[in-house]
This record gives C-alpha cells, sequence and structure tokens, in this order.
C-alpha cells in the first residue's frame, strides 16, 4: 500500500500549495518588515494631516483671546492714529452685519434648497438629471464668481455696493448644499411610508409636506447648518459687492461689513493693534463656524439615535 | 427588497421611481416644485452670462492675448494673464504634491489601520480643517507662517539646489511656496474625505482573497486596495484640483500680490483668483472687463475640472 503511494506521482495542487509555502516563509520577514514600515509611514500622514490644526488652534487662542472683550464684540471700529495707536474700538458692526447678510441669504436658500432637494427626489426625468450634476458642480465653482455675478446684476443696476448683493451670492452658494442634503435625506424616507400614505388616499404633496419631509428634517437640518457654516466665513464674494460700514447697520440694502471681510481688512491695516484684531475677529468667527458644525453634528446623531 | 429596475405595477406603471402615476399630485404643489427648478437653472445660466457679459469687452479688444500675453500691468491696459494662469497652476500643482500622498494615506490609515473607535473622532478632526474659513488660513500664513517660511523652511529648500532654480531668489516668507503650503492644508480635507469614500467601496472580498493567500496588510493596501480604487482616487484628486485652483482669500493673503512671471517657487505672485480679489474694487471699466475675462478663464478651467473629477468619483464609487 504505502509502495503505491510512493509510486503516484505528487498530487499537484498539494505540491503547489508546498511550493507556495516554502516561498511565503523565506520572505515572511522581509515582507512583515516593509509591511510595518509602510503602516508606520501611513499613519504618520495622518499626524501630518492633523498638526497644522493644533496650530491653527493654538495661534488662534493664544493672539485672539488677547483683544477679546465685550467692548470688542459690542462697539464699532475706530481708526487708530499715530498718537493712539491702540484705539481699535469693536467689531459689533460685523457681528450685525454677517448676522443680517447671513440671514437674508438663509431665507432664501433655505427654502428654495429643500424644494429643489423635493424636486430632485421626486422626480426622476432627464431635466431634473441635468439639473442635479449642475447643481453638483456649482458646489465646487470658484465662490469668487458668485461675487462677479453679484456685482454685474446687482451692484452695476442698483448703482450701489449692498449687503443684499452680498446675501444673494452667498445664498447662490448655500442653495446646492442645501439641495444636495434635502436630496440625500429625502431619498433615505423609506419608501413604505409613502406608499402607505398614497393609499390612504393623501395626495403626493400631502404626503411630501405631512410624511415625508417631518422624517427627513434631521438630514436637511444638518445640511442648513453646514451650509450657513460654510457662508459665514466666505471671504470673497462679499469683497466684491458689499464695501463696507463702520456704523452699525441693519439694512442690507447700504453697504454692510462682514466678519471675514474684517479679518481680511485688518490683517493688511497699518497698525499693529490692527492686526491684533483680526486675530480676535477671526477667533469669533472660528467660535461661530465650530458652534454650526457641533450643532450640525448633534442632529445628526440624534438622527441616528431615532432610527435605530 | 423591491429591485428598483423592473417591477412594474399595475397597467405596466413602474411604481418604484418616480412620481407615481395616477396618483392626484396636487396641481399647485408641482407647479412649485418645477417652478423653483426653472428659476434655479434660470440663475444658473444667469451667473454663466453674467461672466460671459461682463469680460466681453476685454475679449473683443485683446482676443487671445489675454491667455498668451505675460504681461499684466492695467496701468498701461496690458492685460497679459498668462503669469496669473501659470501662478494658479503652479500653486495648486504644488500643493498637490504634498495634499495627495499624505491625503491618501489619511484615508487609508483611517480605513484600514486604525480601529474605528479611534477613527471616528480623528475624522472629525479632519473634518473640522475644512471647516476653518479660508480668510482664518491666511491670517495664519501671514502672521505664523511667513517668519517661519522665511527664517527656517527657504533656506534649508535654498540650500538643497545651493541656490539653484527652482529655489533660487530672495527668502521672503510670501510667495509662491507659502501659498502651495497653505493651499496644501486646505485642500486636504476634501481629498481625506473623498478617498475615504471611495476606498470604502472596494469589495470585502478582494481584501480578504489577499490576506487568505499570505499578503501582509501593506502587500494589500498598495496591490489590491489602491489600484481598484484606482479611478475614483484620481477624482478625489481632481476635487481637490478644482479647489487648489480656486481658493482665492487665503492665496491672495500669502502669495505677495505681483502678476509678474514666476521665475522660481521663491518670487512674489498673484492667481487669477486672488487677482480678482485684489483688484477689482477701484478698477476702471477696462480693467473690470479684463477681470471678467479672467473669472471666464478660471470658470472653465475649475468646471472642466469638477466635470471630471465628479464623473470619476461616481464611476470609483460604484466600483
Amino acid at each position: 500500500m504505502t509502495d503505491l503511494l510512493a509510486k503516484l506521482p505528487p498530487d499537484p495542487l498539494l505540491e503547489r500549495r508546498r511550493v507556495v509555502q516554502l516561498m511565503s516563509q523565506k520572505t515572511q520577514r522581509a515582507r512583515s518588515l516593509r509591511s510595518g514600515l509602510f503602516l508606520s509611514l501611513l499613519v504618520s500622514a495622518l499626524m501630518v494631516a492633523i498638526i497644522p490644526l493644533f496650530f491653527v488652534c493654538a495661534a488662534l487662542v493664544q493672539r485672539g483671546f488677547k483683544v477679546l472683550s465685550w467692548g470688542f464684540l459690542t462697539q464699532v471700529p475706530q481708526q487708530p492714529t499715530l498718537m493712539q495707536q491702540d484705539t481699535i474700538g469693536g467689531v459689533g458692526n460685523a457681528i450685525i452685519g454677517s448676522l443680517v447678510v447671513d440671514g437674508v441669504a438663509a431665507l432664501v436658500a433655505v427654502p428654495l434648497g429643500i424644494i429643489l432637494g423635493l424636486y430632485l427626489s421626486e422626480t426622476q426625468s432627464r431635466p431634473a438629471t441635468a439639473l442635479r450634476s449642475i447643481t453638483e458642480i456649482m458646489t465646487g465653482l470658484p465662490s469668487i464668481l458668485l461675487g462677479v455675478f453679484a456685482y454685474v446684476y446687482l451692484v452695476l443696476n442698483m448703482h450701489a455696493f449692498t449687503g443684499f448683493a452680498g446675501a444673494m451670492a452667498l445664498a447662490l452658494l448655500m442653495t446646492p448644499v442645501i439641495t444636495k442634503a434635502a436630496e440625500t435625506a429625502l431619498r433615505n424616507v423609506p419608501r413604505t411610508l409613502t406608499e402607505a400614505g398614497l393609499a390612504l388616499g393623501a395626495r403626493q404633496s400631502k404626503v411630501s409636506l405631512k410624511v415625508v419631509l417631518p422624517v427627513a428634517a434631521p438630514g436637511i437640518i444638518t445640511g442648513v447648518l453646514l451650509a450657513l457654516a460654510r457662508a459665514i466665513g466666505e471671504t470673497a464674494p462679499l469683497l466684491l459687492v458689499m464695501g463696507a460700514s463702520i456704523q452699525y447697520e441693519w439694512n442690507p440694502l447700504h453697504p454692510m461689513s462682514a466678519l471675514p471681510l474684517m479679518t481680511f481688512n485688518y490683517s493688511s491695516a497699518a497698525y499693529d493693534s490692527q492686526h491684533a484684531a483680526a486675530w480676535g475677529v477671526a477667533i469669533v468667527l472660528v467660535a461661530i463656524v465650530l458652534i454650526l458644525n457641533v450643532m450640525s453634528r448633534l442632529v445628526a446623531a440624534f438622527m441616528r439615535r431615532e432610527r435605530h | 427588497m423591491i429591485s428598483s429596475k423592473s417591477v412594474s405595477g399595475l397597467n405596466g406603471h413602474d411604481f418604484t421611481r418616480g412620481v407615481m402615476p395616477r396618483v392626484k399630485s396636487g396641481r399647485f404643489y408641482s407647479y412649485v416644485l418645477r417652478g423653483s427648478a426653472v428659476l434655479f437653472s434660470a440663475v444658473l445660466v444667469l451667473f454663466v452670462w453674467s461672466i460671459i457679459q461682463q469680460s466681453w469687452p476685454a475679449w473683443s479688444h485683446s482676443g487671445l492675448s489675454i491667455i498668451t500675453g505675460t504681461n499684466w500691468a492695467p496701468a498701461d491696459s496690458q492685460f497679459g494673464a498668462l503669469p496669473l494662469i501659470l501662478a494658479t497652476l503652479i500653486t495648486a500643482g504644488v500643493a498637490l504634491l504634498f495634499a495627495v500622498p499624505i491625503g491618501i494615506g489619511t484615508a487609508l490609515t483611517l480605513n484600514y489601520i486604525v480601529p474605528p473607535r479611534i477613527a471616528s473622532p480623528l475624522t472629525v478632526l479632519v473634518e473640522l480643517l475644512a471647516a476653518v474659513p479660508s480668510v482664518v488660513y491666511g491670517l495664519w500664513g501671514l502672521n505664523v507662517l511667513v517668519p517661519w517660511m522665511s527664517t527656517t523652511i527657504q533656506p534649508w529648500l535654498a540650500g538643497l539646489t545651493s541656490g539653484g532654480w527652482p529655489f533660487s531668489g530672495n527668502a521672503i516668507g510670501l510667495g509662491l511656496v507659502l501659498a502651495s503650503t497653505v493651499l496644501s492644508i486646505m485642500v486636504l480635507p476634501t481629498i481625506v474625505a473623498i478617498s475615504r469614500d471611495v476606498i470604502a467601496a472596494v469589495p470585502r472580498d478582494l481584501i480578504e482573497g489577499a490576506l487568505s493567500l499570505g499578503a501582509t496588510r501593506s502587500q494589500v493596501l498598495l496591490k489590491v486596495v489602491v489600484p481598484s480604487a484606482k479611478i475614483g482616487l484620481l477624482g478625489a484628486v481632481s476635487l481637490g484640483a478644482g479647489r487648489a485652483l480656486g481658493e482665492t482669500v487665503a492665496v491672495a493673503m500669502v502669495i505677495g500680490s505681483s502678476p509678474s512671471m514666476p521665475h522660481s517657487l521663491f518670487s512674489l505672485g498673484s492667481t487669477l483668483a486672488s487677482t480678482i480679489a485684489t483688484q477689482f474694487i477701484d478698477s476702471s471699466p477696462q480693467q473690470l472687463a479684463a477681470l471678467g475675462a479672467l473669472a471666464m478663464i478660471l470658470m472653465f478651467l475649475t468646471a472642466s475640472v469638477n466635470a471630471i473629477a465628479r464623473a470619476l468619483v461616481q464611476r470609483g464609487v460604484k466600483g
């Protein structure tokens, strides 16, 4: 019996496996060494990616908190003079400006974005597909182009730099973001809910507004908050159309100031006190953006808990 | 689960997609939806038209010499944008040189190396990088990076080529190198986020197959994951490129605003976007038209890069 086995040619599969194992054993150490090296390289890439965030935060805290005070947040700016280089006043006007401009932008962009999201999630025609790809490409376009747009149609026709023009540029910036978020959230609502509503005899409009929209609300709110966070830090389009104001200005049909504009202008201004103030404005700006981001995360987390 | 493709309901209507047939849809409602879609499309058309309109006088006056001219001197009515286009491409290119390996490496780390419990807070940190407004990056570059650049990094770089190209000239901090550095930090989150999605879409079987054959983790990542996610990763890089080409304020603050031909990475420069931002206010009508032409070049550049990127990413995620 054993003789017979020895005489047979070796099983090709087993033979192959033996060769592979031998090879693998021989190269095992070199390969695992190389693997370890590569993995540590990848981990260091992650470190390098995160380091700038800490440096930016450190610089913000270190330089920003120095100028931060109640007066800084509530007063209007003053031009420092050679004799009084440290009188810079505050940035209250810019806070109001940002509030008004972003508020007006949201007033346009939020309803429009949600309606477009409803349209895109309920329609599957060719125009809808085209609109979807165009809005996606829009989100990647440089924001300064929207500034040129607002300048050509609003500033030139109204013969004035206005907060309104800035708001419209920001609205155009926010709309695609909200649309995308709304569409995704609306599409994720279980189909059965819509079908149940329709089976009960409700109209599509009623089902969309009373059943689908409330279920998708957390996702939409997340999108709105992220769009707001993006808009509030946006400088480029405002630079072209807003003009400037050193007074408290509530009327968006007048020139206005805004937080990012203030940071930009102060960073290249003449006096050291103004450079310091630029950091003060920046930390206010970053704080607002962070709060909006954290809120959006909380809403998203809340949504996930509701689901499960 | 109902297949979304071919389930037909009564009378051959496809109930699984689109607006339900035979359902009272509420005319007002559908008018509002379609009306808004039409309105928004009209605004987008106007948007493109506004930039063409703004740049029209410049094109009809100088023609293609706007693209090929090397002298940007508004005071002498010279509007040659080649230096601006070059600076835009150079800064974006150098930024990607750093951001791509670091970004894809970060994405791989977050997906495959770090356990999920640690990966998710790290992901949040990377996303926060994207949330910081660009003007803050500009401010940081201007006040923190400039001294560091001019005293440490630039002398070191100049030492590498002993003062020759591409690191020749005065080390003053501001300039193309600094702009590229700031840009690479700013495009990193975009590249990481999209790469993560693309990498996550690599079929699990492929990875497990390679592991069962005895491949090490680095072999799996380099020979299975990256090749099979190649197209999507290319899309992620292109999206990053689109952002880098169009970034305005941060670049305007750190590039030194000088529209001369870039001779080395240490030269000052101006990109398309930064020139529009810094020169738009207080411009003559003629110069405004030329700036419009810059906007148009920028629009075509970024729109085509973005369109390509979207197509690649979509193919990558679908696999």
